[in-house]
């Protein structure tokens, strides 16, 4: 196999996957104005129409077999793609010389007008019709089909840029061999998606949108590397490797802690109710944070007391006994709420009102939300943590715990993802209960590197010495008010850095559920002494390259787990 | 040529899955049906269309006159009606 068949980038969920690359198209381009066909109009007519035809019937079936609500919704797109006025506009227009793709294009557009002027209901249909359109395109002009497979022979290899979470909604982890994208880091969405579903990724891979539909290639998740078209034998092997390894992270269960039984409690990141089973089956021994935003995105109201109590007592009575750190609503910037609009326009939105900055606006929301929790936590035996983010002063800590407090929940704490909060964490330590560490923003803060802007990929690295010095400052803060600073970024999922914020300081760490048993089997191999080692030889580095790799030196148990 | 007036009871109107519905049985029809709403600018269009039935954009409330003309005319427009009152 010569050097050019593979391409590389940074592998962001382990594991290896095989199957076919599947190119994701991300819209449709718009047909030239002035496209002409060659040969008889009844044929180019018959031609649109049996597109139309063909995405109709491709839609019906995709509704059968998803059935349910999805299937009323997919069989209206059917008729959309059947309508009578439809198709005598794309005739006539094919009649005046017009090339089907373009004619298809034009005579939705009129539709697509209508509806967009009707607002409400009718706006949102646009989408669906857009959809619908691009579909018909795609097989007029042989161009690939736009959106996520739903069904596929074979597990597949989903290439594309990069993934936003529209792409992702529907996807189907069973056909989803690996992903592969030519932006993101570590902290992108497809990341984060990856690790959540246990499914092996590679982002940063340039070039990886330009291979060929149906191209067979082997993703290693750890390494970064993504071979073209190996050889059957170099595939069994990897995969056989992979699991082997998988059965080595298995046999390594119960709490976690270190080889010398330093506890390390590891908790599960969740989004809501429907990730508790993966947390339970990963060995999760609590949530570590609850991203209560679920509850209140896309939607024109605020969900009621009652409603949000029922979605919190499901996750406290998963954990009898256990901790569950909710974080309370983290909207704002980059994820507006209908009901709670910010002051204005945001230049920047990630230094906008967001977080614990909107409940100062809406204090009501606030109060709603932790009578909910307080009174879901009063029938289970869990034990409710309920933390704030976007905390940068002792001033807005000392009204967020106060008022948790109030509400009858006594442990109440601060995210550390403001830098001035990881730099003030005696003073904050002393009014809270807890910390706990979002690398991802901690990072985007400290390195001034916008997470939505790939051009500063490599800042979004929590492995920079200056974010690690700011992660060490928080937990020797918290120990010294003797209050415990857990982290819950996906910092601790990768099982080195695991390793270096153990030997910081840091007391329990939460993570996507999959990349449990990863930390759990790294932290088992080293001892306390030996993280601490690891630990101070990054912060020694000048890079976070170099200081990746002065902490790898020091903890030769990761070699063993094939990372 | 027969037709009906009607008042629109849905909540949501001749949206979502009674626009589904009504347009579904429209097309069951043998002869052309057309649909109007009242008040409304627009010419009648066809009750076989989806996207025409959408774009009248009829609301809880509003009334909707649809004709046909034929054998059996007044079975369907029966029907129709039946589904464009239902709440």
């Amino acid at each position: 196999m010569d050097a050019a068949a593979e391409l590389r980038g940074s592998g962001v969920s382990p594991g290896a996957g095989y199957g076919p690359v599947h190119v994701l198209v991300g819209s449709i381009p718009e047909p030239a104005p002035d496209s002409r066909y060659e040969g008889e109009a009844a044929a180019e007519r018959k031609r649109a129409a049996a597109a139309l035809e063909r995405v109709a019937d491709d839609l019906e079936m995709r509704g059968a077999k998803a059935g349910g609500a999805a299937q009323d919704v997919l069989g209206a797109q059917a008729m959309m793609a059947r309508d009578p006025g439809l198709e005598v506009g794309v005739a006539e227009l094919i009649d005046e010389g017009i090339a089907a793709p373009r004619a298809v294009f034009e005579a939705f557009g009129k539709y697509r007008d209508l509806l967009a002027a009707a607002g409400g209901y009718l706006a949102e249909r646009v989408a669906d019709l857009d959809d619908i359109r691009d579909r018909t395109i795609a097989l007029l002009t042989g161009l690939p089909m736009p959106g996520v497979p739903e069904t596929a022979a074979e597990p597949y290899v989903l290439v594309a840029k990069d993934l936003a979470p529209a792409d992702t909604a529907l996807l189907n982890k069973d056909l989803v061999a690996a992903f592969v994208t030519e932006e993101g880091g570590p902290t992108s969405h497809t990341a984060i998606l990856a690790r959540a579903m246990g499914v092996p990724a590679v982002v940063g891979c340039v070039g990886a949108t330009l291979l060929a539909q149906g191209t067979l290639v082997l993703v290693d998740g750890a390494s970064g590397s993504v071979r073209l078209s190996p050889p059957r034998a170099e595939v069994d092997a990897v995969l056989g490797a992979a699991a082997s390894r998988e059965a080595a992270l298995a046999s390594v269960t119960g709490p976690g802690a270190t080889a010398d039984g330093h506890a390390v409690p590891l908790l599960a990141n969740i989004g809501g109710p429907r990730d508790l089973e993966s947390a339970l089956a990963h060995g999760a021994e609590g949530v570590g944070l609850f991203r209560t935003e679920f509850l209140f995105l896309d939607r024109g109201d605020a969900p009621s007391e009652e409603e949000q109590e029922a979605a919190y007592r499901a996750v406290f009575e998963a954990f009898p006994g256990g901790r569950v750190v909710v974080r309370t609503l983290d909207a704002g910037a980059d994820k507006p709420l209908a009901f709670l609009p910010p002051s204005g326009e945001e230049p920047n939105p990630a230094l906008g009102e967001r977080g614990l900055r909107l409940f100062r606006k809406y204090p009501e929301m606030m109060g709603s939300q932790l009578g909910a929790l307080a009174r879901a936590a009063s029938g289970t035996s869990a034990r409710p943590y309920v933390m704030a983010p976007m905390v940068a002063t002792v001033e807005e800590a000392t009204w967020f715990v106060s008022a948790a407090h109030e509400a009858g929940l006594a442990d109440a704490g601060i995210m550390v993802e403001v830098p001035s909060a990881a730099l003030r964490a005696r003073q904050l330590a002393a009014v809270v209960d807890f910390f706990s560490i979002g690398t991802n923003d901690l990072t985007q803060y400290a390195m001034a590197a916008d997470r939505q802007v790939s051009g500063v990929a490599e800042l979004q690295d929590p492995w920079h010495p200056a974010v690690l010095d700011l992660i060490a400052l928080a937990a020797e803060g918290a120990a010294a008010a003797g209050k415990s600073c857990g982290v819950c970024g996906e910092a601790g999922a990768d099982p080195a850095l695991a390793c270096v914020l153990v030997g910081l300081g840091v007391t329990s760490l939460s993570m996507g559920s999959p990349a449990l048993p990863w930390v759990r089997a790294a932290l088992s191999r080293h001892n306390l002494e030996q993280c601490r080692t690891a630990a101070a030889a990054a912060r020694g580095a000048l890079s976070a390259t170099s200081a990746r790799a002065a902490a790898r030196a020091e903890l030769p148990g990761l070699s063993d787990l094939g990372l | 040529m027969a037709e009906r007036k009607i008042t629109v009871e849905s909540e949501v109107g001749l949206h979502a899955r009674p626009a589904a519905t009504f347009v579904q049985t429209a097309t069951k029809a043998a002869m052309d049906v057309t649909i109007a709403k009242m008040g409304g600018t627009g010419a009648p269009v066809n009750a076989k269309s989806i996207l025409s039935v959408l774009a009248l954009d009829v609301r809880h409330g509003d009334t909707i006159i649809i004709t046909a003309d034929g054998e059996g005319a007044d079975a369907v427009l029966d029907q129709l009606a039946a589904i464009a009152s239902a709440t």
